[in-house]
Protein backbone atom coordinates (compact mmCIF):
# COMPACT_ATOMS: atom_id res chain seq x y z
CA UNK A 1 0.00 0.00 0.00
CA UNK A 2 1.24 3.33 -1.23
CA UNK A 3 1.51 6.26 1.73
CA UNK A 4 -1.73 7.06 3.06
CA UNK A 5 -3.75 10.15 2.12
CA UNK A 6 -4.80 10.25 5.36
CA UNK A 7 -3.00 9.08 8.66
CA UNK A 8 -4.82 9.48 11.85
CA UNK A 9 -2.56 8.47 15.06
CA UNK A 10 -4.23 8.51 18.46
CA UNK A 11 -6.61 11.95 17.45
CA UNK A 12 -8.05 13.42 20.89
CA UNK A 13 -10.16 16.27 20.70
CA UNK A 14 -11.58 17.50 24.00
CA UNK A 15 -14.36 20.45 24.21
CA UNK A 16 -14.45 22.43 26.96
CA UNK A 17 -18.56 23.14 27.91
CA UNK A 18 -18.44 25.44 30.78
CA UNK A 19 -16.46 23.78 33.23
CA UNK A 20 -16.38 20.41 32.15
CA UNK A 21 -14.05 18.84 29.84
CA UNK A 22 -15.96 16.50 27.21
CA UNK A 23 -13.73 13.70 25.48
CA UNK A 24 -15.60 13.58 21.77
CA UNK A 25 -12.67 11.82 20.27
CA UNK A 26 -10.55 8.87 22.82
CA UNK A 27 -7.64 8.33 20.63
CA UNK A 28 -8.76 7.06 16.71
CA UNK A 29 -5.99 5.61 14.70
CA UNK A 30 -6.91 5.45 10.74
CA UNK A 31 -5.24 5.48 7.65
CA UNK A 32 -6.48 5.93 4.36
CA UNK A 33 -5.20 5.25 0.82
CA UNK A 34 -5.32 7.68 -1.77
CA UNK A 35 -8.67 6.45 -4.15
CA UNK A 36 -10.45 4.78 -0.97
CA UNK A 37 -13.86 5.29 -0.36
CA UNK A 38 -14.10 4.69 3.32
CA UNK A 39 -17.84 4.95 5.40
CA UNK A 40 -17.91 6.09 8.90
CA UNK A 41 -21.35 4.84 11.03
CA UNK A 42 -21.79 4.65 14.98
CA UNK A 43 -24.66 6.39 16.90
CA UNK A 44 -25.19 10.13 17.63
CA UNK A 45 -22.10 11.11 20.05
CA UNK A 46 -19.93 8.44 18.89
CA UNK A 47 -17.49 11.07 17.56
CA UNK A 48 -17.56 10.59 14.23
CA UNK A 49 -19.01 14.47 13.29
CA UNK A 50 -15.73 15.69 15.47
CA UNK A 51 -13.49 13.08 13.21
CA UNK A 52 -14.98 14.76 9.90
CA UNK A 53 -14.65 18.29 11.75
CA UNK A 54 -10.82 17.89 12.07
CA UNK A 55 -10.32 16.05 9.31
CA UNK A 56 -12.00 19.62 7.25
CA UNK A 57 -10.09 21.48 9.05
CA UNK A 58 -12.98 23.18 11.20
CA UNK A 59 -11.91 22.12 14.36
CA UNK A 60 -8.55 22.09 15.83
CA UNK A 61 -7.25 18.66 17.38
CA UNK A 62 -6.48 18.40 21.45
CA UNK A 63 -3.30 15.38 20.64
CA UNK A 64 -2.46 13.06 18.64
CA UNK A 65 -1.13 13.29 15.16
CA UNK A 66 -3.27 14.05 12.08
CA UNK A 67 -1.72 14.24 8.53
CA UNK A 68 -4.06 14.98 5.17
CA UNK A 69 -1.74 14.71 1.51
CA UNK A 70 1.34 15.41 3.83
CA UNK A 71 -0.05 18.27 5.56
CA UNK A 72 0.38 18.05 9.60
CA UNK A 73 -3.20 19.44 11.03
CA UNK A 74 -1.92 19.73 14.35
CA UNK A 75 0.71 22.00 13.34
CA UNK A 76 -1.63 24.70 11.82
CA UNK A 77 -3.04 27.75 13.61
CA UNK A 78 -6.48 29.12 12.03
CA UNK A 79 -5.26 30.91 8.75
CA UNK A 80 -3.62 27.11 7.92
CA UNK A 81 -7.02 25.41 8.54
CA UNK A 82 -8.08 27.82 5.99
CA UNK A 83 -5.48 27.20 3.44
CA UNK A 84 -6.65 23.57 3.79
CA UNK A 85 -10.10 24.17 3.44
CA UNK A 86 -9.48 25.93 0.16
CA UNK A 87 -7.45 23.43 -1.35
CA UNK A 88 -6.99 19.95 0.22
CA UNK A 89 -10.83 19.25 1.40
CA UNK A 90 -14.10 19.61 -0.38
CA UNK A 91 -17.54 19.24 2.20
CA UNK A 92 -20.54 17.96 0.88
CA UNK A 93 -23.36 18.40 3.76
CA UNK A 94 -26.79 16.60 4.73
CA UNK A 95 -28.50 20.02 4.11
CA UNK A 96 -26.44 20.74 0.83
CA UNK A 97 -25.38 23.92 2.60
CA UNK A 98 -25.51 26.14 -1.24
CA UNK A 99 -25.39 29.72 -0.71
CA UNK A 100 -29.10 30.54 -1.62
CA UNK A 101 -28.46 34.25 -3.51
CA UNK A 102 -26.00 32.27 -5.92
CA UNK A 103 -26.83 30.15 -9.06
CA UNK A 104 -25.42 26.98 -8.95
CA UNK A 105 -22.45 28.51 -11.05
CA UNK A 106 -22.00 31.29 -8.87
CA UNK A 107 -22.05 28.45 -6.16
CA UNK A 108 -19.30 26.62 -7.80
CA UNK A 109 -17.13 29.51 -8.99
CA UNK A 110 -17.26 31.25 -5.12
CA UNK A 111 -15.08 27.39 -3.70
CA UNK A 112 -12.86 28.52 -6.76
CA UNK A 113 -12.16 32.14 -5.84
CA UNK A 114 -11.69 31.43 -2.53
CA UNK A 115 -8.89 28.96 -3.21
CA UNK A 116 -7.28 31.82 -5.53
CA UNK A 117 -7.14 29.33 -8.86
CA UNK A 118 -7.63 31.86 -11.64
CA UNK A 119 -7.72 29.56 -14.01
CA UNK A 120 -10.76 28.91 -16.36
CA UNK A 121 -12.42 25.82 -15.79
CA UNK A 122 -11.25 22.68 -17.70
CA UNK A 123 -13.10 20.48 -20.01
CA UNK A 124 -12.67 17.69 -17.09
CA UNK A 125 -14.66 20.07 -14.77
CA UNK A 126 -17.05 20.30 -17.78
CA UNK A 127 -17.39 16.05 -17.94
CA UNK A 128 -18.20 15.89 -14.23
CA UNK A 129 -21.12 18.80 -14.94
CA UNK A 130 -22.49 16.59 -17.36
CA UNK A 131 -21.65 13.23 -15.14
CA UNK A 132 -23.89 14.80 -12.26
CA UNK A 133 -26.47 16.18 -14.83
CA UNK A 134 -26.60 19.85 -13.69
CA UNK A 135 -25.50 21.05 -16.72
CA UNK A 136 -28.53 22.69 -17.45
CA UNK A 137 -29.42 24.03 -14.14
CA UNK A 138 -26.23 26.05 -13.54
CA UNK A 139 -27.75 28.83 -14.21
CA UNK A 140 -30.86 28.31 -11.49
CA UNK A 141 -30.53 29.23 -8.00
CA UNK A 142 -30.88 26.29 -5.18
CA UNK A 143 -34.98 27.69 -4.60
CA UNK A 144 -35.46 26.27 -7.89
CA UNK A 145 -33.59 23.22 -7.67
CA UNK A 146 -34.80 19.33 -6.19
CA UNK A 147 -32.63 18.34 -3.33
CA UNK A 148 -31.35 15.68 -5.25
CA UNK A 149 -30.14 18.44 -7.99
CA UNK A 150 -28.67 20.71 -4.88
CA UNK A 151 -27.05 18.23 -3.55
CA UNK A 152 -25.12 17.13 -6.95
CA UNK A 153 -24.08 20.77 -7.37
CA UNK A 154 -22.71 20.88 -4.17
CA UNK A 155 -20.91 17.61 -5.23
CA UNK A 156 -19.26 19.73 -8.16
CA UNK A 157 -18.77 22.76 -5.76
CA UNK A 158 -16.48 20.43 -3.17
CA UNK A 159 -14.77 18.80 -6.69
CA UNK A 160 -14.00 22.26 -8.40
CA UNK A 161 -10.52 22.49 -6.64
CA UNK A 162 -9.57 19.23 -7.39
CA UNK A 163 -9.05 18.41 -3.18
CA UNK A 164 -7.48 15.43 -1.99
CA UNK A 165 -10.32 14.30 0.19
CA UNK A 166 -14.34 14.74 -0.23
CA UNK A 167 -15.75 14.77 2.76
CA UNK A 168 -19.68 13.89 2.73
CA UNK A 169 -21.41 14.29 5.99
CA UNK A 170 -24.90 12.42 5.70
CA UNK A 171 -24.63 13.25 2.30
CA UNK A 172 -28.37 11.17 1.51
CA UNK A 173 -29.50 12.47 4.31
CA UNK A 174 -32.51 14.70 3.13
CA UNK A 175 -32.90 12.78 -0.14
CA UNK A 176 -35.76 10.17 -1.08
CA UNK A 177 -34.68 6.95 -1.84
CA UNK A 178 -34.33 7.48 -5.75
CA UNK A 179 -32.24 10.75 -5.24
CA UNK A 180 -30.31 9.19 -2.50
CA UNK A 181 -29.27 5.78 -5.05
CA UNK A 182 -28.01 8.70 -7.21
CA UNK A 183 -26.08 10.23 -5.12
CA UNK A 184 -24.57 7.62 -3.67
CA UNK A 185 -23.62 6.54 -7.78
CA UNK A 186 -21.93 9.42 -8.64
CA UNK A 187 -19.94 9.17 -5.79
CA UNK A 188 -18.84 5.79 -6.46
CA UNK A 189 -17.98 6.92 -10.00
CA UNK A 190 -16.45 9.78 -8.94
CA UNK A 191 -14.45 7.13 -6.74
CA UNK A 192 -14.05 4.70 -9.55
CA UNK A 193 -13.34 6.78 -12.50
CA UNK A 194 -11.41 9.52 -10.86
CA UNK A 195 -9.77 7.73 -8.14
CA UNK A 196 -11.13 10.68 -5.40
CA UNK A 197 -10.69 9.70 -1.81
CA UNK A 198 -14.24 10.23 -0.18
CA UNK A 199 -15.11 9.85 3.42
CA UNK A 200 -18.56 9.54 3.89
CA UNK A 201 -20.58 9.63 7.57
CA UNK A 202 -24.16 8.03 7.56
CA UNK A 203 -26.59 6.14 9.67
CA UNK A 204 -27.54 4.25 7.02
CA UNK A 205 -26.42 0.89 6.24
CA UNK A 206 -27.26 1.05 2.58
CA UNK A 207 -25.53 4.00 1.94
CA UNK A 208 -22.58 2.54 3.74
CA UNK A 209 -22.12 -0.07 1.76
CA UNK A 210 -21.15 2.01 -1.30
CA UNK A 211 -17.81 2.75 0.31
CA UNK A 212 -15.06 -0.08 0.19
CA UNK A 213 -15.06 -0.16 3.91
CA UNK A 214 -16.83 1.07 6.78
CA UNK A 215 -15.44 1.98 9.74
CA UNK A 216 -17.71 1.88 13.37
CA UNK A 217 -17.63 4.57 16.04
CA UNK A 218 -18.72 4.42 19.47
CA UNK A 219 -17.55 6.49 22.27
CA UNK A 220 -15.19 8.56 20.35
CA UNK A 221 -13.19 5.74 19.45
CA UNK A 222 -13.53 3.47 16.29
CA UNK A 223 -14.67 0.22 17.53
CA UNK A 224 -14.52 -1.91 14.62
CA UNK A 225 -13.88 -1.79 10.52
CA UNK A 226 -15.63 -4.11 7.63
CA UNK B 1 -16.92 36.92 -7.38
CA UNK B 2 -16.88 38.87 -4.15
CA UNK B 3 -19.03 41.62 -5.74
CA UNK B 4 -20.91 39.32 -7.33
CA UNK B 5 -22.19 37.91 -3.76
CA UNK B 6 -22.56 41.31 -2.24
CA UNK B 7 -25.16 42.78 -5.09
CA UNK B 8 -26.77 39.37 -5.04
CA UNK B 9 -27.41 39.44 -1.07
CA UNK B 10 -28.64 43.06 -1.32
CA UNK B 11 -31.33 41.82 -3.81
CA UNK B 12 -32.10 39.29 -1.94
CA UNK B 13 -33.63 41.30 0.59
CA UNK B 14 -35.21 44.43 -1.73
CA UNK B 15 -37.32 45.97 0.81
CA UNK B 16 -34.29 45.81 4.02
CA UNK B 17 -31.92 46.77 1.32
CA UNK B 18 -34.11 49.82 0.18
CA UNK B 19 -35.56 50.93 3.45
CA UNK B 20 -31.48 50.78 4.95
CA UNK B 21 -30.75 53.11 1.90
CA UNK B 22 -33.59 55.45 2.41
CA UNK B 23 -32.86 55.63 6.26
CA UNK B 24 -28.97 56.68 4.92
CA UNK B 25 -30.59 58.90 2.83
CA UNK B 26 -32.80 60.69 5.04
CA UNK B 27 -29.73 61.47 7.33
CA UNK B 28 -27.61 62.96 4.16
CA UNK B 29 -30.98 64.68 3.64
CA UNK B 30 -31.22 65.87 6.52
CA UNK B 31 -27.31 67.80 6.31
CA UNK B 32 -28.36 69.06 3.05
CA UNK B 33 -31.38 70.65 4.14
CA UNK B 34 -30.09 72.35 7.11
CA UNK B 35 -26.98 73.87 4.78
CA UNK B 36 -29.42 74.35 1.85
CA UNK B 37 -31.64 76.65 4.43
CA UNK B 38 -29.07 78.28 5.64
CA UNK B 39 -26.81 79.04 2.54
CA UNK B 40 -30.65 80.02 0.82
CA UNK B 41 -31.63 82.12 3.43
CA UNK B 42 -28.64 84.28 3.65
CA UNK B 43 -28.13 84.55 0.15
CA UNK B 44 -31.72 85.69 -0.22
CA UNK B 45 -30.96 88.44 2.87
CA UNK B 46 -27.85 89.41 0.75
CA UNK B 47 -30.02 89.48 -2.58
CA UNK B 48 -32.68 91.78 -0.27
CA UNK B 49 -29.54 94.48 0.60
CA UNK B 50 -27.97 94.24 -2.56
CA UNK B 51 -31.69 94.95 -3.98
CA UNK B 52 -31.94 98.21 -2.07
CA UNK B 53 -29.35 99.93 -3.86
CA UNK B 54 -27.75 101.55 -1.15
CA UNK B 55 -23.91 101.90 -1.01
CA UNK B 56 -23.57 102.08 2.76
CA UNK B 57 -25.34 100.61 5.59
CA UNK B 58 -25.15 102.39 8.94
CA UNK B 59 -26.79 100.53 12.23
CA UNK B 60 -27.31 101.35 15.99
CA UNK B 61 -24.33 100.93 18.32
CA UNK B 62 -24.81 97.20 19.98
CA UNK B 63 -27.33 96.20 16.69
CA UNK B 64 -26.34 92.68 15.23
CA UNK B 65 -25.88 93.25 11.79
CA UNK B 66 -28.10 90.02 10.91
CA UNK B 67 -30.10 89.71 13.79
CA UNK B 68 -33.79 91.62 13.79
CA UNK B 69 -33.97 93.99 16.16
CA UNK B 70 -36.66 96.86 16.92
CA UNK B 71 -35.71 100.71 15.77
CA UNK B 72 -33.05 102.38 18.64
CA UNK B 73 -31.70 105.23 16.35
CA UNK B 74 -32.75 108.36 16.74
CA UNK B 75 -34.29 109.96 13.68
CA UNK B 76 -33.13 112.92 13.74
CA UNK B 77 -29.64 111.31 12.95
CA UNK B 78 -30.99 111.13 9.36
CA UNK B 79 -30.76 115.01 9.10
CA UNK B 80 -26.16 114.80 9.82
CA UNK B 81 -25.93 111.92 7.37
CA UNK B 82 -27.88 114.06 4.87
CA UNK B 83 -25.97 117.33 5.63
CA UNK B 84 -22.32 114.98 5.19
CA UNK B 85 -20.52 115.77 1.84
CA UNK B 86 -20.59 113.03 -1.13
CA UNK B 87 -24.09 111.41 0.07
CA UNK B 88 -27.06 112.19 -2.30
CA UNK B 89 -29.36 110.04 -0.46
CA UNK B 90 -30.36 109.17 3.34
CA UNK B 91 -33.02 107.31 3.84
CA UNK B 92 -33.68 105.69 7.43
CA UNK B 93 -35.85 102.25 7.73
CA UNK B 94 -37.66 100.62 10.72
CA UNK B 95 -37.44 97.03 10.81
CA UNK B 96 -39.92 95.31 13.34
CA UNK B 97 -40.39 90.94 14.22
CA UNK B 98 -43.23 89.23 14.13
CA UNK B 99 -44.47 85.92 14.33
CA UNK B 100 -40.84 84.66 14.64
CA UNK B 101 -37.90 85.23 12.15
CA UNK B 102 -40.07 87.36 9.65
CA UNK B 103 -40.49 91.00 10.17
CA UNK B 104 -42.37 94.05 8.59
CA UNK B 105 -40.21 97.10 6.89
CA UNK B 106 -41.15 100.85 7.71
CA UNK B 107 -40.43 102.57 5.14
CA UNK B 108 -40.70 106.76 3.93
CA UNK B 109 -42.11 105.33 0.38
CA UNK B 110 -41.00 108.39 -1.46
CA UNK B 111 -37.57 108.35 0.30
CA UNK B 112 -36.93 104.90 -0.03
CA UNK B 113 -37.99 104.92 -3.80
CA UNK B 114 -35.43 107.93 -4.50
CA UNK B 115 -32.76 105.58 -3.15
CA UNK B 116 -33.77 102.26 -4.45
CA UNK B 117 -35.47 103.12 -7.36
CA UNK B 118 -39.42 102.08 -7.91
CA UNK B 119 -41.10 99.18 -6.45
CA UNK B 120 -41.92 97.12 -9.93
CA UNK B 121 -45.51 96.39 -8.69
CA UNK B 122 -47.38 92.99 -9.83
CA UNK B 123 -50.73 94.15 -8.61
CA UNK B 124 -51.88 97.38 -7.05
CA UNK B 125 -49.77 100.72 -6.09
CA UNK B 126 -48.21 102.44 -3.55
CA UNK B 127 -49.52 103.47 0.02
CA UNK B 128 -52.46 105.68 -0.32
CA UNK B 129 -53.40 105.77 3.45
CA UNK B 130 -51.06 105.09 6.55
CA UNK B 131 -52.28 101.70 7.17
CA UNK B 132 -51.66 100.06 3.80
CA UNK B 133 -49.65 97.52 3.15
CA UNK B 134 -47.28 96.62 0.16
CA UNK B 135 -46.31 92.78 0.12
CA UNK B 136 -43.68 90.79 -2.21
CA UNK B 137 -44.56 87.74 -4.84
CA UNK B 138 -43.05 85.21 -2.44
CA UNK B 139 -45.73 86.17 0.86
CA UNK B 140 -48.42 86.86 -1.54
CA UNK B 141 -48.47 83.52 -3.33
CA UNK B 142 -47.65 81.54 -0.15
CA UNK B 143 -50.35 83.54 1.97
CA UNK B 144 -52.39 83.33 -1.11
CA UNK B 145 -53.14 87.30 -0.63
CA UNK B 146 -54.27 89.74 -3.08
CA UNK B 147 -54.87 93.81 -3.21
CA UNK B 148 -58.11 94.47 -1.12
CA UNK B 149 -57.26 92.00 1.00
CA UNK B 150 -57.20 92.64 4.94
CA UNK B 151 -53.78 91.30 7.08
CA UNK B 152 -53.39 91.33 10.68
CA UNK B 153 -49.73 92.35 11.39
CA UNK B 154 -49.00 93.73 15.09
CA UNK B 155 -52.43 93.59 16.48
CA UNK B 156 -53.21 96.18 13.18
CA UNK B 157 -55.47 95.38 10.42
CA UNK B 158 -53.77 96.36 7.00
CA UNK B 159 -54.79 96.45 3.55
CA UNK B 160 -52.88 95.25 1.11
CA UNK B 161 -52.61 97.97 -1.43
CA UNK B 162 -49.68 96.21 -3.88
CA UNK B 163 -48.01 93.33 -4.36
CA UNK B 164 -44.38 93.75 -5.70
CA UNK B 165 -41.41 91.57 -7.22
CA UNK B 166 -39.22 90.43 -4.48
CA UNK B 167 -35.73 91.32 -3.68
CA UNK B 168 -35.86 94.56 -1.60
CA UNK B 169 -35.20 94.79 1.81
CA UNK B 170 -38.11 92.91 2.72
CA UNK B 171 -41.23 91.01 2.56
CA UNK B 172 -43.80 93.61 3.96
CA UNK B 173 -43.83 97.30 3.60
CA UNK B 174 -45.55 99.54 5.60
CA UNK B 175 -45.73 103.26 6.06
CA UNK B 176 -42.55 104.00 8.70
CA UNK B 177 -44.62 106.68 10.50
CA UNK B 178 -47.54 104.23 11.76
CA UNK B 179 -44.97 101.51 12.29
CA UNK B 180 -43.23 103.65 14.71
CA UNK B 181 -45.95 104.83 16.41
CA UNK B 182 -47.87 101.12 16.81
CA UNK B 183 -44.05 100.29 18.39
CA UNK B 184 -43.76 103.14 20.52
CA UNK B 185 -40.83 103.75 18.42
CA UNK B 186 -42.09 107.50 17.31
CA UNK B 187 -38.71 109.29 16.13
CA UNK B 188 -36.80 106.13 15.96
CA UNK B 189 -34.94 104.36 13.34
CA UNK B 190 -33.50 100.45 13.00
CA UNK B 191 -30.63 101.14 10.06
CA UNK B 192 -29.98 104.39 7.82
CA UNK B 193 -29.27 103.79 4.11
CA UNK B 194 -26.71 105.89 2.18
CA UNK B 195 -26.10 106.36 -1.34
CA UNK B 196 -22.68 108.54 -2.38
CA UNK B 197 -21.98 110.44 -5.32
CA UNK B 198 -19.44 107.90 -6.66
CA UNK B 199 -19.10 104.34 -5.44
CA UNK B 200 -15.71 104.90 -5.58
CA UNK B 201 -15.55 107.11 -2.84
CA UNK B 202 -17.76 104.82 -0.67
CA UNK B 203 -14.89 103.66 1.54
CA UNK B 204 -12.96 107.01 2.05
CA UNK B 205 -16.76 108.62 3.08
CA UNK B 206 -16.92 105.90 5.09
CA UNK B 207 -13.62 106.15 7.03
CA UNK B 208 -14.19 110.05 7.20
CA UNK B 209 -18.02 109.45 9.28
CA UNK B 210 -15.90 106.87 11.43
CA UNK B 211 -13.73 110.01 13.00
CA UNK B 212 -17.14 111.68 13.60
CA UNK B 213 -17.46 111.68 17.39
CA UNK B 214 -20.65 111.46 17.54
CA UNK B 215 -21.16 108.46 15.48
CA UNK B 216 -18.80 106.88 18.09
CA UNK B 217 -20.04 102.84 18.38
CA UNK B 218 -22.38 103.17 14.93
CA UNK B 219 -21.79 100.19 12.64
CA UNK B 220 -20.88 102.07 9.07
CA UNK B 221 -20.78 99.38 6.60
CA UNK B 222 -20.07 99.35 2.44
CA UNK B 223 -22.41 97.17 0.98
CA UNK B 224 -19.79 94.95 0.16
CA UNK B 225 -18.90 94.51 3.37
CA UNK B 226 -21.93 94.29 4.99
CA UNK B 227 -23.07 91.09 2.32
CA UNK B 228 -20.01 89.33 3.63
CA UNK B 229 -21.40 89.10 7.11
CA UNK B 230 -24.23 87.00 6.24
CA UNK B 231 -21.97 83.81 6.26
CA UNK B 232 -22.16 80.75 8.55
CA UNK B 233 -19.87 82.33 10.79
CA UNK B 234 -21.84 85.15 11.67
CA UNK B 235 -25.11 83.82 12.32
CA UNK B 236 -25.09 83.42 16.29
CA UNK B 237 -25.01 79.35 17.02
CA UNK B 238 -25.26 78.44 12.94
CA UNK B 239 -22.25 76.66 12.59
CA UNK B 240 -22.73 74.93 16.27
CA UNK B 241 -26.80 74.27 15.12
CA UNK B 242 -24.87 72.18 11.48
CA UNK B 243 -22.62 70.53 13.60
CA UNK B 244 -25.01 69.65 15.69
CA UNK B 245 -27.37 68.04 12.91
CA UNK B 246 -24.21 66.06 11.55
CA UNK B 247 -23.50 64.36 15.13
CA UNK B 248 -27.18 63.52 14.98
CA UNK B 249 -27.24 62.31 11.31
CA UNK B 250 -23.87 60.09 12.09
CA UNK B 251 -25.74 58.65 15.32
CA UNK B 252 -28.76 57.86 13.36
CA UNK B 253 -26.60 56.16 10.24
CA UNK B 254 -24.78 54.50 12.58
CA UNK B 255 -27.63 52.78 14.18
CA UNK B 256 -29.31 52.33 11.57
CA UNK B 257 -26.27 50.34 9.50
CA UNK B 258 -25.25 48.62 12.96
CA UNK B 259 -29.03 46.75 13.41
CA UNK B 260 -29.41 45.93 9.41
CA UNK B 261 -26.13 44.45 9.71
CA UNK B 262 -26.56 42.74 12.82
CA UNK B 263 -29.63 41.07 11.74
CA UNK B 264 -28.31 40.35 8.41
CA UNK B 265 -25.28 38.38 10.46
CA UNK B 266 -27.94 36.52 12.57
CA UNK B 267 -29.88 35.86 9.45
CA UNK B 268 -27.06 34.86 7.27
CA UNK B 269 -25.18 33.16 10.10
CA UNK B 270 -25.85 29.49 8.30
CA UNK B 271 -24.55 31.31 5.06
CA UNK B 272 -21.25 32.89 6.94
CA UNK B 273 -20.70 29.08 7.88
CA UNK B 274 -20.51 27.83 4.59
CA UNK B 275 -18.66 30.54 3.33
CA UNK B 276 -15.84 29.36 5.76
CA UNK B 277 -16.11 25.81 4.95
CA UNK B 278 -15.89 26.79 1.78
CA UNK B 279 -12.39 28.54 2.74
CA UNK B 280 -13.36 32.17 3.05
CA UNK B 281 -10.92 33.77 6.02
CA UNK B 282 -12.32 36.59 8.97
CA UNK B 283 -10.90 39.09 6.43
CA UNK B 284 -13.20 37.71 3.61
CA UNK B 285 -16.35 37.45 5.92
CA UNK B 286 -15.34 41.22 7.03
CA UNK B 287 -14.53 42.38 3.54
CA UNK B 288 -18.05 40.94 2.25
CA UNK B 289 -20.12 43.03 5.03
CA UNK B 290 -17.85 45.76 4.62
CA UNK B 291 -18.57 45.87 0.81
CA UNK B 292 -22.19 45.32 1.02
CA UNK B 293 -22.18 48.35 3.73
CA UNK B 294 -20.21 50.44 1.44
CA UNK B 295 -23.09 50.07 -1.38
CA UNK B 296 -25.56 51.13 0.73
CA UNK B 297 -23.86 53.70 1.91
CA UNK B 298 -23.45 54.86 -1.72
CA UNK B 299 -27.41 53.95 -2.33
CA UNK B 300 -28.45 56.07 0.15
CA UNK B 301 -26.04 59.16 -0.25
CA UNK B 302 -27.56 59.19 -3.86
CA UNK B 303 -31.00 58.76 -2.79
CA UNK B 304 -30.60 61.61 0.32
CA UNK B 305 -29.35 63.57 -2.68
CA UNK B 306 -32.35 62.93 -4.89
CA UNK B 307 -34.56 63.53 -1.73
CA UNK B 308 -32.89 66.94 -0.62
CA UNK B 309 -34.00 67.98 -4.37
CA UNK B 310 -37.71 67.24 -3.27
CA UNK B 311 -37.04 68.64 -0.01
CA UNK B 312 -35.66 71.95 -1.73
CA UNK B 313 -38.89 72.06 -3.70
CA UNK B 314 -41.06 71.31 -0.95
CA UNK B 315 -39.67 74.36 1.12
CA UNK B 316 -39.66 76.84 -1.73
CA UNK B 317 -42.94 75.97 -3.08
CA UNK B 318 -45.00 76.19 -0.37
CA UNK B 319 -42.95 78.40 2.18
CA UNK B 320 -40.90 80.58 0.38
CA UNK B 321 -41.67 83.33 1.55
CA UNK B 322 -40.89 82.47 5.47
CA UNK B 323 -37.88 79.59 4.54
CA UNK B 324 -35.75 79.80 1.44
CA UNK B 325 -33.66 76.76 0.15
CA UNK B 326 -30.59 76.05 -2.20
CA UNK B 327 -29.38 72.93 -3.34
CA UNK B 328 -25.63 72.83 -2.00
CA UNK B 329 -23.52 70.50 -4.41
CA UNK B 330 -20.29 71.25 -2.64
CA UNK B 331 -22.00 69.34 0.74
CA UNK B 332 -22.50 66.60 -1.61
CA UNK B 333 -18.41 65.42 -0.90
CA UNK B 334 -19.18 66.04 2.50
CA UNK B 335 -22.21 63.79 3.54
CA UNK B 336 -20.87 61.10 1.16
CA UNK B 337 -18.07 60.96 3.82
CA UNK B 338 -20.32 61.36 6.57
CA UNK B 339 -22.57 58.74 5.54
CA UNK B 340 -19.82 56.25 4.77
CA UNK B 341 -18.43 56.89 8.08
CA UNK B 342 -21.29 56.40 9.64
CA UNK B 343 -22.51 53.54 8.62
CA UNK B 344 -18.26 51.75 8.24
CA UNK B 345 -18.84 52.47 12.00
CA UNK B 346 -21.89 50.65 12.33
CA UNK B 347 -20.80 47.83 10.13
CA UNK B 348 -17.70 47.22 12.94
CA UNK B 349 -19.31 45.44 15.54
CA UNK B 350 -21.53 42.55 13.20
CA UNK B 351 -18.41 42.47 10.94
CA UNK B 352 -16.06 41.46 13.53
CA UNK B 353 -18.62 39.34 15.56
CA UNK B 354 -19.06 37.24 11.52
CA UNK B 355 -15.65 37.11 10.93
CA UNK B 356 -15.43 35.52 14.46
CA UNK B 357 -17.96 32.92 14.42
CA UNK B 358 -17.62 29.35 14.88
CA UNK B 359 -17.57 27.50 11.38
CA UNK B 360 -19.16 24.31 13.09
CA UNK B 361 -21.91 26.76 14.84
CA UNK B 362 -22.70 28.72 12.31
CA UNK B 363 -23.32 25.57 9.89
CA UNK B 364 -25.61 24.20 12.53
CA UNK B 365 -27.20 27.64 12.60
CA UNK B 366 -31.08 27.09 11.76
Amino acid sequence: MSEPIIRIQDLKKIYRTGDVDVAALRGVSLDVAKGDFVSIVGPSGSGKSTLFHILGGLAAPTSGSIFIDGEDLMALSDSGRTNLRRRKVGFVFQKYNLLPTLTAMGNIEMARYFSENAAPLDQGFGALLTRLGIQDRLDHKPRAMSGGEQQRVAIARALVNQPAILLADEPTGNLDTENSEKVLGVLRDLNERLGQTILMITHNPEAAAYGHRTVHMRDGRIVRES
Amino acid sequence: MINRLVLENLKHRKLRTALSALSIGFQVTMILSVVGLSQGMLNDSINRAKGVGADIWVKPPGASVIGLSGASMPQKVLRFFQAQPHITHAVGTVIQPYAGISSVSGIDYKEFVGLSGNFRFLQGGPFQTQDELIVDQWYAEQSKARVGDMVTILNHKWRICGVVEPGKLGRLFVPMARLQELTNNQDKLSQILLKVDDPKNTQSIIANLKKIEELDGYSIYSIEEFVSMFSFNNVPGLRAFIWVIIGLSIVIGFLVVSLTMYTTVLERTREIGILKALGASPVNILNILVRETALLAIAGWLAGIVISFGANWAINHFVHSNLQSEITPDWWPTTFAIAMAASLLGAVYPGLRAARLDAIEALSYE
